[in-house]
């Protein structure tokens, strides 16, 4: 009860802050400028006042976009802060310094490895957005609050800040703001983001080097390792070691999250957690996140049965980007198919292609980024074929 | 003298520059602009190439435009331009034989781009040479325009050097600068190009 007068008085305050310095921001006022910036804060922090304007809509959801976006950014938190960590545990284990690393030592090492990388990502997409916003005369659009946090999650630890930017800047204007903005995206610009770097910068995106670990210590934190060692993950060590089973260690590991890879991808328990709490909201679809799964599993299934890989059929699920895929990029509400039925397909193609690119395709040990911007491209086709069957199916039973 | 210098006559040669460029208006010759613009110089070759044989097949065409039967003469235009093309194929290889080797296939597949028939059957069937030719020579350079565009901004970026000399200073490689490997890929160049039209587009906003 108490928490609860605290809290309503503090909005109070922010909101009578907030009326008082408004005029400032309107038609006139001297802070106009910044009016798209002003508005994307103010509705952030409160439903906005307007209302629909008589003969349009009349009726709407009670839960706005920014609400559904906070949705996925708290439950992408578990998988992050498990990335932190992981992140200062590799570098532990790179240094042979394992024994004398403390938990926190770790995590406030990842914290600060990865903390650059979510600033340039937020600062060079917002304010991207910031003036397409301006520029246009529109409110300013909220869908880069995930995608500004998926973006550092999704990449190897070592990125350098200058690439990451490039890559953010190129995604958000050719991938997003070209089709005309948040919901408008045929792509999600986050693996937009990614399959940048991926073709431009080879080397430090992929595969057997030393992109996966952070060598070298930062302000005083975590240990510089005495010698540049090499860490593939164990996808990436699957691909070039002709496929291989993995052995017991491996695949816990690969369960908890403690193995090399992108930031937050490793960890299946934390990325879980998440999608636990996307289902139980309603904010992504069980259905497209189950259908990946058993595309997935059917496609690793028949590849060990034919023989092209020794890997269990679920062991795809633990390893590489697969889990988190599935779960918050499959799931976008934007780039996937958006008929219940085209949900069902398009997940199980996503988990397909995945697979037959990890198993068949020898140059990329990981095909989920290319599985899900490829089925990107086709959802709008999905949609099309699942609403034209359902018209004739109608128009026949009208004829009977 | 006046005449040849027409205020139409200009038009039909700095029209196809810029308001009317094969490329970023008409949307033409796409394939060989995504083929050949890795690197500058097989970019300029062939802007140049492409701007001697369309100059030329423009005149000739022009020149016999009243005895060539109507039903045949896509035939007759081929075969102006195979010539002409086999003749720039043969000088390339004799004074430009790296280029020759780097353009490969394309000098040879300048006899499909769009943009020389699009000239002869909208142009040359009904001008005469000289129209013909400033015609042939405009769409030429806008064609080559792009391509320099597009060649100068793949090289830059994709391999650090113009022209086959290097550009980008060693000391930000040592810091950590690195080339794009996208840039030198088909795909980044119909993205590049994509830009160039949205900016000439935007540019042009009120003209049109």
């Amino acid at each position: 009860m108490v928490n609860e007068k605290i809290v309503n008085v503090k909005m109070k305050v922010l909101r009578n802050y907030l009326d008082k310095i408004k005029p400032n921001f309107e038609e006139g006022g001297k802070l106009h400028a910044f009016h798209s910036l002003f508005d994307g804060l103010e509705t952030f922090a409160f439903v906005p006042r307007t209302t629909s304007r008589v003969g349009s809509v009349n009726i709407h959801d009670a839960i706005d976009s920014k609400r559904i976006m906070s949705f996925v950014v708290i439950a992408l938190m578990p998988a992050l802060f498990f990335g932190m960590y992981n992140v200062g545990y590799q570098n532990a284990v790179a240094a042979g310094q394992l024994a004398n690393a403390t938990f926190w030592g770790m995590f406030w090492y990842g914290f600060l490895a990865v903390l650059p990388k979510i600033i340039v990502s937020y600062v060079v997409g917002l304010g991207i957005e910031f003036v397409v916003a301006q520029w246009k005369k529109e409110e300013i659009q909220e869908g880069f609050l995930v995608s500004g946090i998926l973006i550092p999650m999704i990449v190897p630890v070592t990125t350098p800040l200058w690439m990451l930017a490039i890559a953010v800047a190129f995604s958000v204007i050719l991938a997003k703001e070209i089709f005309g903005g948040t919901g408008m995206n045929i792509f999600n610009p986050a693996l937009i983001t990614r399959a940048f770097l991926f073709f431009s910068y080879p080397s430090v995106m992929t595969g057997d080097s030393t992109v996966w670990v952070n060598q070298q210590s930062i302000l005083g934190l975590g240990f510089t390792a005495p010698e540049v060692c090499t860490a593939a993950t164990p996808l990436g060590e699957a691909a070039t070691e002709g496929f291989k089973g993995f052995d017991c260690q491996t695949i816990t590991d690969a369960v908890t999250g403690l193995i090399p890879g992108s930031i937050g991808e490793t960890s299946v328990i934390a990325i879980a957690l998440g999608a636990l709490l996307l289902l139980w909201t309603g904010v992504a679809s069980w259905k497209t996140m189950l259908s990946v799964f058993v595309g997935g599993g059917l496609m690793g299934w028949l590849m060990q049965v034919l023989g092209l890989t020794q890997i269990e059929w679920w062991h795809h699920f633990v390893l590489g980007g697969f889990a988190f895929g599935a779960v918050f990029m499959a799931t976008d509400p934007v780039t996937s198919a958006r008929t219940e039925c085209g949900k069902y397909v398009y997940g199980l193609l996503i988990g397909i292609v995945a697979v037959m690119v990890r198993v068949l395709n020898p140059g990329y040990p990981e095909g989920m980024m290319l599985a899900i911007l490829l089925m990107n491209l086709f959802a709008p086709l999905i949609d099309y074929c699942v609403v034209e069957r359902n018209i004739s199916m109608r128009a026949k039973r009208a004829k009977k | 003298m006046s005449k040849l210098f027409s205020k139409e006559n200009c038009e039909v040669f700095s029209n196809p520059l810029n308001l009317n460029n094969p490329i970023a208006v008409q949307v033409l010759g796409i394939c060989s602009a995504l083929a050949v613009t890795s690197q500058l110089e097989p970019a300029i070759v062939m802007g140049l190439s492409v701007t001697v044989i369309t100059a030329f097949s423009n005149v000739i065409i022009s020149l016999i435009r009243k005895s060539i039967p109507n039903r045949i003469r896509i035939i007759v235009q081929l075969v102006v331009v195979a010539a002409l093309v086999t003749i720039v194929s043969q000088i390339l290889k004799a004074f430009a034989y790296d280029v020759s080797v780097q353009l490969s296939v394309y000098v040879g597949l300048i006899i499909t781009n769009c943009i020389l028939m699009g000239r002869l059957e909208a142009f040359a069937m009904m001008n005469g040479p000289w129209e013909s030719f400033l015609d042939g020579i405009g769409n030429g350079l806008g064609y080559a325009l792009i391509l320099v565009i597009v060649g100068f901004v793949r090289e830059l970026l994709g391999f650090g050097t113009l022209l086959g000399f290097q550009i980008v200073p060693d000391f930000c490689y040592e810091n950590g600068y690195m080339n794009n490997g996208m840039m030198t890929m088909p795909a980044m160049s119909l993205i590049i190009v994509g830009c160039v039209i949205w900016a000439h587009r935007s540019i042009n906003k009120e003209e049109k």
